[in-house]
């Protein structure tokens, strides 16, 4: 066949012109047919995590037969920060995004959420929240960008069949940070590579724990002066929790021999039996039992020995290109789904008929609320509960004498430089704690110089 | 190749004159138009990896050249920022800590990693027996994902119950900490890259070694040189494009160092394994900041371009020598 090149130049300009509009194509608007708003949310569990995608459709598809107005078009998964920014470029966050309580301020200080002020005027329940969870979500200027859904407090996770083996009592979880070294030392004792307390080390999650040793032991990591936050955690206190870290893993060796660990790890390790204890929240346990398969019964958790917890959670943000009829839509989804007062009983119902755990400070009875609403959960909590809630009584008892403190300013950046001060204790036997501080000090407050 | 007639005379041009019967302007005509014919043909063939590179590879290199001056948030417009990114990367003590680091793994992966492969390409063309195997077994490793690789070698490393030590135990030697000490993690991470890389750049030595003629081999045997005489006078000086071009490939390679730390050691202990790559990640992808991390991969990017132009340059004019 002759080709004339006036047919290679059409043939190739319509191979370039489909390549072009393919590469070039936008996301096409989620239908919104017949005057209806469709949102795109996060916080749909994946399919792997069968009884929590069902509840979570069964979910949308009820709240679509209440507002038929409003078209939920779910997506899979959480918060990635690895996606973020590039979702948030390309035009594919989502309407209502998943945070944890890590993200708002730097996403706030970026303008990378809708302001929701004047949208939440009317919302009833947001009297209902704790104002220091909501704080999360505001700029200096007490505007809202989000609203918290679930939060947590650390506490010292144990494993009651390890502690019954090595002579402890489970029922009488360590009170001081000298009872947590005894018993990490009798755990270990048991020998066939037993571990009696693991600490992280890797990935900004040895920092993350660092905070919560600070706040045990009552120090602060960052105060505010005129505007300006410097470091606060090079004193006394932190190096007292320092030190016995270092104890326990050099002097007691109940510590084990590998470290940079991360959350996956210890949990890894607690749901083989071959952990006594880390430093985590009750959501850990839900884990422990779904994938290692593992009993409530072998689980407690304490308060932290000390005056201070961290507290974490998580919460949902709305796009910032979002139209304010997606805003209203999106918030009404995240009233009805996680937060409503009326929906706590049927949330409790729903997650019973799935034998799923309650009696746990966490979902679907997480600890937000405050007042009446918080009075009235504790109760339908107690009334339907199918843990035993006496592992997680010291937990709860303790924790009212704790205080909650919320994360550092530029948190992952404080906490890069804190997991150096982890692993310095952990992997080097003749760690110099002043050194490892004073070193992070200066590197923290760098980092909170960029505070905006 | 058809000669030319010596009647005819060259083409002022000095193109050779091929025996046509066409007329000249005819001939030019026909000429033009298959050379039109030919270059459409060549673009139109080059043109759909034009348009791929030219929207994943250039626009990107271009955009990420931008973004090392502006601050984004990729809701509002990027807004010119000078050298504030790069005056924040240098305030960064982490920074300076990132490039020795990185230097330190080229340094040590040239060493293990550039050796290693090149004596094992001239061990396996010695070989008599079982030689396929051999090269199986070396290219192996290769074929595993980075990631598994990274995994298989944590579990080796574990100080309690990992391989290295289980092995160092048996014979009598004492263990190390390996990933958990700040001293050894960074050669470790060497060891694992260059256990998991080497494979290819042996068989590539390999393929060299084998272009070699016997004749050299047996007129220097017959000059009485033996197995390290034949190696240094024969084998490294016809190799020496090969081992030259690969050490570039290596060292841009090494210097982009990523995959083991991130899986590995997260940068630990203490930061001794943070490399710039890492860092540039953490500044992307944790703190967000990508103004920062584009300005990080500008620095790398000029730092490898006049790495490799005065390598390129050293290497040209010694040949040319």
């Amino acid at each position: 066949m002759h080709r004339t090149p006036a047919r290679r130049v059409a043939v190739l300009a319509a191979v370039a012109a489909l390549g072009l509009s393919a590469c070039g194509s936008e996301s096409a608007e989620q239908p919104s047919g017949g005057g209806k708003v469709a949102i795109t949310v996060t916080g749909q569990p994946p399919s792997s995590q069968a009884v929590e995608r069902r509840i979570f459709d069964a979910d949308v598809a009820e709240f679509e037969k209440l507002n038929p107005d409003i078209d939920i078009v779910p997506h899979e998964g959480f918060m990635d920060p690895k996606t973020f920014s590039a979702k948030l470029a390309g035009g594919q966050l989502e309407d209502v995004y998943y945070v944890y309580f890590t993200d708002p301020a730097n996403i706030i200080a970026r303008r990378q959420a809708a302001d929701i002020t004047d949208h939440i005027k009317d919302m009833a329940v947001v009297k209902q929240l704790q104002p220091a969870l909501l704080d999360i979500f505001k700029d200096r200027n007490g505007k809202v960008y989000g609203l918290p859904t679930a939060n947590y407090s650390m506490g010292l996770l144990y494993n009651r069949a390890l502690f019954s083996k090595a002579g402890l009592d489970p029922d009488k979880p360590p009170a001081s940070w000298d009872e947590v070294r005894a018993a990490a030392r009798k755990i270990s004792a048991l020998g066939n590579g037993t571990i009696g307390f693991a600490e992280l080390s890797k990935n900004n999650q040895g920092g993350w724990h660092l905070v919560t040793w600070a706040y045990a032991m009552g120090s602060q990591i960052a105060r505010q002066e005129g505007g300006k936050w410097t470091a606060d955690f090079n004193n006394a206190k932190v190096k007292q929790a320092l030190q016995l870290l270092k104890d326990m893993r050099w002097t007691d060796n109940s510590m084990g021999d590998k470290q940079l660990l991360e959350a996956t790890d210890v949990q890894r390790l607690m749901g083989a039996g071959q952990l006594g204890m880390y430093l985590g929240a009750p959501d850990n346990v839900p884990v422990l039992v779904k994938e290692f398969k593992g009993k409530y019964e072998d689980y407690g958790v304490a308060a932290l020995p000390g005056s201070g917890t961290l507290l974490g959670g998580e919460g949902y943000m709305i796009n910032p290109k979002a139209s304010p009829e997606k805003i209203k839509a999106g918030l009404k989804w995240i009233d009805w789904k996680y937060l409503a007062a009326d929906r706590i009983e049927p949330r409790i119902k729903q997650y019973l008929a799935e034998n799923q755990p309650i009696g746990l400070p966490a979902v679907p009875t997480p600890d937000v609320y405050t007042g009446d609403t918080r009075t009235k959960q504790a109760e339908l909590k107690t009334q339907h509960a199918n843990v035993p809630e006496k592992n997680f009584a010291s937990y709860l008892d303790g924790n009212t004498k704790l205080k909650g403190n919320l994360e550092p300013p530029n948190a992952q950046q404080v906490y890069a430089v804190l997991d150096n001060v982890m692993q310095g204790v952990l992997t080097n036997k003749d760690a110099d704690i002043d050194q490892l501080l004073s070193d992070a000090e200066a590197k923290v407050n760098s980092a909170l110089a960029q505070v905006k | 190749m058809p000669s030319l007639k010596s009647s005819e005379a060259p083409a002022p041009t000095g193109r050779p004159q091929w025996p046509v019967e066409a007329r000249p302007a005819v001939r030019a005509t026909t000429r033009l138009r298959r050379r039109i014919n030919d270059n459409l043909t060549a673009y139109g063939l080059l043109a759909a990896a034009l348009v791929v590179f030219a929207l994943f590879s250039w626009y990107p290199i271009v955009r990420g050249i931008l973004l090392s001056f502006q601050e984004v948030n990729f809701v509002d417009p990027p807004k010119w920022v000078g050298f504030d990114n790069f005056e924040r990367l240098f305030a960064d003590p982490l920074f300076a800590t990132a490039w020795l680091n990185t230097l330190e793994f080229t340094a040590v992966a040239l060493l293990l990693g550039f050796a290693v492969p090149f004596v094992t390409a001239v061990l396996l063309n010695e070989l008599r027996h079982a030689k396929a195997f051999f090269r199986v077994a070396v290219y192996l490793p290769v074929m595993l994902p980075p990631v598994v690789v990274a995994m298989l070698w944590k579990w080796i490393y574990n100080p309690g119950p990992g391989l290295a030590n289980a092995t160092l135990g048996a014979v009598g030697l004492p263990g190390g900490a390996w990933l958990d000490s700040s001293s050894t993690a960074m050669v470790s991470l060497v060891i694992v890259s260059t256990w998991a890389n080497m494979g290819s750049t042996t068989l590539i030595y390999l393929a060299a070694l084998q272009t070699i003629p016997g004749e050299l081999y047996e007129s220097a045997e017959l000059d009485g040189a033996g197995l390290f005489k034949r190696l240094w006078h024969v084998t490294i000086p016809q190799t020496k494009f090969v081992l030259m071009v690969l050490l570039l490939l290596q060292i841009v390679a090494t210097m982009q160092v990523f995959t083991e730390p991130y899986v590995m050691t997260g940068g630990g202990p203490e930061d001794s394994t943070v490399t710039v790559l890492l860092l540039l990640y953490r500044y992307a992808f944790t703190y967000n900041d990508f103004g920062s991390a584009s300005a990080m991969s500008l620095l790398l990017l000029i730092a490898l371009a006049i790495f490799s132009g005065a390598y390129l340059r050293l290497t040209r004019t010694r040949s040319e020598d």
